[in-house]
C-alpha cells in the first residue's frame, strides 16, 4: 500500500503549525498507524531531521496515551478503537491521510501531534476519589454491591482518559470524562456518600480549566474508544441538580 | 555472603514482629522528611498515596504524560488473595507454598510469606477505593482460578484488573496531590542518582518537555520504575518501559539480582512481520476455557484449523501434563509451545521462515457453555484479538506464541526492600524479591500493591527514624557531580562521531541477540558468543547513534537513545548471569540441564542462591545470598 501523509508539524505551543506532506510506500496492511509513523521517523532521524513527536505507550488500547485525529476522526474511523489499534488495512480504500493532534483550548499542543492533557489530572484531583486512608478498610465482602450496579460502575470506570470526547466535541466539553468518574463511584455504596460534593467540585474544575459546557451534541460517546455511555452524563446532571 | 536481614522465628509471626521492631516517625515530624518516588505504577502510586496520607512530603515522578498511564494499567487477568471466600481450602500458607514452588525454589521464604499474608488487606483496600471487581448476583465478590493453581483465589475486573487497581491507586494519589502532601511531576525522567557519602539523597531529572536538567534532593529515594523485558525489543511491555532508573542505580553501586530471570508469557498474539513494534498479551485466564493444540502432522499446518479432525489435533499440554493440562505455569507452557514450533508444527504467518504460533481454541467451551457465557467472560479479550488480527476468535481459533512479559530479576533488596545502598529502596517489578525463577499469574499486581501500600511505608519510616541526615542543597558537590555525569552522557548521545542509525535500529539488534540466546532456551557457548556480539554492538552504538533535533527541547529520539544504551549494557549482564547459573530453574532453561522430557533440572547444592551482581571497574562481580528453605522442602516441580 502507498499513502500520502499530511502530518501536523508544530515546533511549540506559541508557534503556528502547518501540515507537512510525506510519501510512504510498500506498507504492509497489518502495519498499525503508529508503526507507520515509527518507520517514517526512522527515515527522518537517519537523515538528521527532527522526528515527528506523538504520544503513545502501551499500544494495546488501555493506557490512553495515543491521540491522533485521522482524516477528521479522533482515533480514526473504526468504532471503539484507539489510535494504536488502528491498522492500515482499515484505510485500504484511502490514498491520503490527514493526521492531526487533538484540537481543544484546554489541551494546548506541546509539539507536533502531542498535546497537554494535564487538565484531566487536575479534574480528578478535585474529587475523583473515595476518601479512604490506607489500612482503614473493612473486609471486602462487608460492602455488598448489587451485580447490575457493579457492572455499570465498571462500564463507567472503563474510561482511559484519552480525551477523544473533548477533541470531538464542538464545545470542547469534558462532561463525558467527568460523568464517567462521577457515575463509576456513584454506582457503588462506598462511593455514593461523597457523590454530590464530588460532582460539584469536578464540574467546577472542568469549567475553570476552560472546557466548554455540554450542549447535547452527543458526539463524545460515539468517539469514545471505550464506548462510555451518555447515561453517565444523565447521572452527573441528576447529582449536580 | 549478602545478608537479607530477614527476621527469624516462626514464619507466621515474622512480619508482625518485625513491624513492632521497626522505628517510627511521630506524626508531627513526618512533614520534615522528603521522600522521592520514581514511577507511578501500582507500586509507586500506592506508596506515594500512603506516604502522603501519613503526612510525609512526597515528590513523585513519571515519564508518561499522566501517572495513570503507567504500564500496570495493561495487566489483564487478576490479583490473588487468600480470602478463601470460596471455601476451597485456600490459606496464607497455601499461597505462600504455591508461590515458592511456582518460583522453582529461588525466592526468599520470609518475603513470600509476607506477600501471601498481606494479600487479604489489598482486596479490602481496593474495594474501599471503589475498584469495581467482578461480583456474583448476591453482591459478593467473584473469584476465579488462574494461572496454574487449584483454588479460586483470583479477584478480577473483566480482563482489565490492572487498569482498575491502578486507577484506584492513582485516585488515592490524586487526593494527596490535592491535599498538598504529594508533588507530582509528569513527563519527567530520572537520569541519575545523587549519592552523598554512602547514602542516596536525590535524583537528577530531565523535564521531557523542555529538556531542562534539574536536581531533586530528599531524605531517601524509592525506585518503582518497573521491569526491563523491553530489552528483548518485542515484548508485551509498553513502548516506554525501560531499565534506565534501575540501571543508573546499578552504576552507582546497587546490586542487580538474577537479571536472566525473565518471564516469557505463553499466550501472546504471534509476531506477523518485520514492521511490528510490540506484542500483545492475551490473558492467561483464557487458558481456563481454551484448549491449546497444534496439528499432529506438519502437512496440516497450512489447512483451515476448523477442517482438521479432532483425532489429527495434538492437544500437547493435555498430553504432556495431564494433571494441570492447559493450566501449567507460564514457563512450562512457553517451552512446550516453542518445542512444537521448532519441530515444524507451528501455524500462521511465517516470520524469518518459521511459523510461530499454535491454536488456542474455544470451540469446545462454546459448545458446552454457549457463546453468550464465553462472551461475558472474555468478550473484551476476543474483541481486542479481532481488532489486532482481523480474525474472529468465536469462529476461528486464536493463534498464540510466547513473548517476553515480566522481569523476576531486578534490583537486589533486603527484607526492608532497601537496596545495598543506604537510602535507596526498590519496590514492585523493579526489585527481584518475591517471584524466584518464575512468576505465577495474578501475583504481580499483588506484589506491587503489597510493597506500596503496606511494606515500604513502614520500612521507610524505620530508615528515617534511625538515620540523621545532613542538610544538602543544589550547591553540594555530589549534586554537581551527578549533573555533570548526566550532561556529559546527553552530549555523547547527541554527538556521535558518525551518526547513522536511529535508536530503533539498535533496539532491534540487542533484542534479537537476547531473544535468540537468552530467551526461552539458553546454552553456554551461544551465551558466550552473544556477550561478544553485545560488546561489539555497544561500541558501534556510541560511534553511530543518530539523534536528530535538540536536547533542550521535547526530543523523543534522545529519550529512546538513552534507554536503548542501557538495554545494551543490561543485555550483557543478563547473558553473564545466564552463563553463571549452571543449572536450569523456572524460566532459566539451559539446554545442558534438561531431562529427557525437556523439563528443567535444578542443582540446589550449588545454586540455591540469589545472584546479585555488582558493577566494578573490572567488570561484573558476583555476590551471593544463600536461600534457606526452613519451611518448604525444595522438590522437583511436577505438574504432571
Amino acid at each position: 500500500m502507498n499513502f500520502t501523509l499530511h502530518v501536523w508539524r508544530q515546533e511549540k505551543s506559541s508557534n503556528n503549525g502547518e501540515f507537512k506532506t510525506y510519501e510512504v510506500s510498500n506498507i504492509d496492511a497489518d502495519t498499525s498507524i503508529l508503526e507507520l509513523l515509527d518507520e517514517l521517523n526512522i527515515e527522518l532521524i537517519e537523515k538528521g531531521e527532527d522526528a515527528i513527536v506523538f504520544d503513545h505507550d502501551c499500544r494495546e488500547g488501555i493506557c490512553g496515551s495515543c491521540a491522533l485525529v485521522i482524516n477528521g476522526h479522533p482515533h480514526g474511523k473504526r468504532k471503539a478503537t484507539t489510535t494504536c489499534q488502528t491498522y492500515m488495512r482499515d484505510y485500504a480504500d484511502q490514498r491520503e491521510l490527514w493526521i492531526e493532534p487533538w484540537r481543544a483550548e484546554s489541551f494546548p499542543v506541546i509539539k507536533d501531534l502531542s498535546v497537554d492533557r494535564s487538565a484531566f489530572d487536575r479534574i480528578i484531583q478535585s474529587g475523583g476519589y473515595i476518601s479512604v486512608h490506607t489500612g482503614s478498610a473493612p473486609d471486602a465482602n462487608s460492602i455488598l454491591v448489587e451485580k447490575n450496579n457493579s457492572d455499570q460502575a465498571f462500564d463507567a470506570a472503563n474510561c482511559i482518559g484519552c480525551g477523544a470526547c473533548v477533541a470531538v466535541c464542538p464545545n470542547s466539553s469534558a462532561t463525558l470524562f467527568v460523568g464517567a468518574k462521577v457515575a463509576h463511584l456513584d454506582w457503588l455504596p462506598q462511593g455514593n456518600i461523597e457523590s454530590k460534593e464530588r460532582a460539584k467540585n469536578m464540574s467546577q474544575t472542568m469549567i475553570n480549566e476552560g472546557f466548554g459546557m455540554c450542549s447535547n451534541q452527543r458526539f463524545c460517546s460515539k468517539a469514545c474508544p471505550k464506548e462510555i455511555s451518555l447515561k453517565v452524563i444523565q447521572k452527573l446532571n441528576k447529582i449536580v441538580r | 555472603m549478602l545478608e537479607s536481614k530477614e527476621p527469624s522465628g516462626p514464619l507466621e509471626s515474622r512480619w508482625q514482629r518485625h513491624l513492632f521492631d521497626l522505628g517510627l516517625v511521630a506524626p508531627h515530624n513526618r512533614k520534615k522528611h522528603k521522600i522521592i518516588v520514581v514511577g507511578t505504577g501500582l507500586a509507586g502510586s500506592s506508596l506515594s498515596a500512603t506516604l502522603g496520607e501519613a503526612g510525609y512530603k512526597v515528590e513523585s515522578f513519571c515519564f508518561q504524560d499522566s501517572p495513570r498511564r503507567a504500564h500496570s494499567i495493561a495487566a489483564q487477568g487478576g490479583i490473588n488473595s487468600t480470602k478463601n471466600y470460596k471455601s476451597d481450602n485456600d490459606s496464607v500458607w497455601r499461597l505462600f507454598y504455591d508461590t515458592i514452588k511456582g518460583g522453582d525454589f529461588r525466592a526468599r521464604e520470609s518475603n513470600v510469606y509476607r506477600l501471601a499474608e498481606l494479600s487479604t488487606n489489598i482486596i479490602d483496600q481496593a474495594v474501599a477505593q471503589g475498584v469495581p471487581f467482578a461480583r456474583e448476583y448476591g453482591g459478593y465478590l467473584a473469584n476465579r482460578s488462574f494461572g496454574g493453581t487449584q483454588v479460586s483465589r483470583t479477584f478480577y475486573a473483566k480482563g482489565q484488573t490492572g487498569q482498575q487497581l491502578l486507577l484506584g491507586a492513582y485516585s488515592a494519589m490524586s487526593r494527596q496531590i490535592q491535599e498538598g502532601t504529594v508533588t507530582h511531576y509528569s513527563r519527567s525522567e530520572m537520569l541519575d542518582l545523587i549519592k552523598v557519602g554512602d547514602k542516596i539523597r536525590g535524583i537528577i531529572v530531565r523535564n521531557l518537555l523542555t529538556g531542562e536538567i534539574k536536581a531533586h534532593t530528599a531524605d531517601c529515594v524509592v525506585l518503582a520504575s518497573g521491569g526491563y523485558v523491553n530489552a528483548y525489543y518485542l515484548s508485551t511491555n509498553a513502548k516506554g518501559c525501560n531499565t534506565s532508573a534501575a540501571w543508573r542505580a546499578f552504576k552507582q553501586g546497587a546490586f542487580f539480582a538474577n537479571p536472566s530471570f525473565t518471564q516469557i508469557h505463553p499466550t501472546c498474539i504471534p509476531p506477523t512481520g518485520e514492521h511490528q513494534s510490540k506484542l500483545t498479551l492475551m490473558s492467561e485466564s483464557l487458558r481456563n476455557d481454551g484448549r491449546i493444540w497444534a496439528p499432529k502432522d506438519s502437512k496440516d499446518c497450512e489447512k483451515d484449523p476448523n477442517s482438521i479432525n479432532p483425532e489429527d489435533r495434538d492437544y500437547f499440554l493435555e498430553r504432556m501434563y495431564p494433571a494441570f493440562a492447559n493450566l501449567v505455569p507460564r514457563d512450562i507452557a512457553s517451552r512446550a509451545v516453542k518445542a512444537i514450533c521448532d519441530e515444524g508444527r507451528g501455524v500462521g504467518r511465517a516470520v524469518h521462515g518459521k511459523k510461530l504460533g499454535v491454536y488456542l481454541d474455544f470451540e469446545d467451551a462454546i459448545k458446552e457453555y454457549g457463546k453468550d457465557k464465553i462472551a461475558e467472560k472474555y468478550g473484551n479479550l476476543f474483541d481486542m484479538y479481532e481488532r489486532i488480527t482481523g480474525e474472529n476468535p468465536y469462529e476461528t481459533p486464536m493463534k498464540i506464541y510466547p513473548a517476553p512479559h515480566y522481569a523476576m530479576g531486578g534490583l537486589w533488596v533486603d527484607y526492608n526492600l532497601m537496596t545495598n545502598i543506604e537510602g535507596l529502596f526498590a519496590i514492585g517489578e523493579a526489585n527481584f524479591s518475591d517471584h524466584g525463577a518464575n512468576r505465577l499469574g495474578a501475583s504481580a499486581l499483588m506484589q506491587g500493591l503489597a510493597d506500596g501500600y503496606f511494606v515500604a511505608p513502614s520500612t521507610i519510616a524505620n530508615y528515617l527514624s534511625k538515620n540523621s541526615l545532613e542538610q544538602i542543597d543544589d550547591s553540594h558537590p555530589a549534586v554537581k557531580e551527578s549533573l555533570d555525569r548526566v550532561n556529559e552522557r546527553i552530549n555523547k548521545l547527541m554527538n556521535a562521531p558518525k551518526p547513522t542509525h536511529a535508536p530503533e535500529y539498535y533496539h532491534q539488534k540487542i533484542g534479537k541477540i537476547l531473544w535468540d540466546n537468552c530467551g526461552m532456551l539458553r546454552e553456554k557457548d551461544a551465551l558466550i558468543e552473544a556477550k561478544a556480539e553485545i560488546q561489539k554492538l555497544e561500541k558501534d552504538f556510541w560511534q553511530k547513534i543518530s539523534v536528530s533535533g535538540n536536547s533542550e527541547d521535547m526530543n523523543q529520539t534522545l529519550e529512546r537513545a538513552g534507554r536503548v544504551a542501557d538495554f545494551i549494557e543490561l543485555g550483557l549482564l543478563m547473558c553473564e548471569d545466564a552463563i553463571n547459573r549452571d543449572e536450569s530453574c523456572g524460566t532459566h532453561a539451559r539446554t545442558e540441564y534438561l531431562n529427557d522430557q525437556g523439563d528443567v533440572v535444578r542443582d540446589d547444592n550449588s545454586f540455591a542462591y540469589v545472584a546479585a551482581w555488582e558493577n566494578s571497574s573490572d567488570g561484573f562481580v558476583l555476590h551471593k545470598e544463600q536461600l534457606n528453605f526452613d519451611f518448604v522442602q525444595p522438590s522437583v516441580r511436577s505438574y504432571k
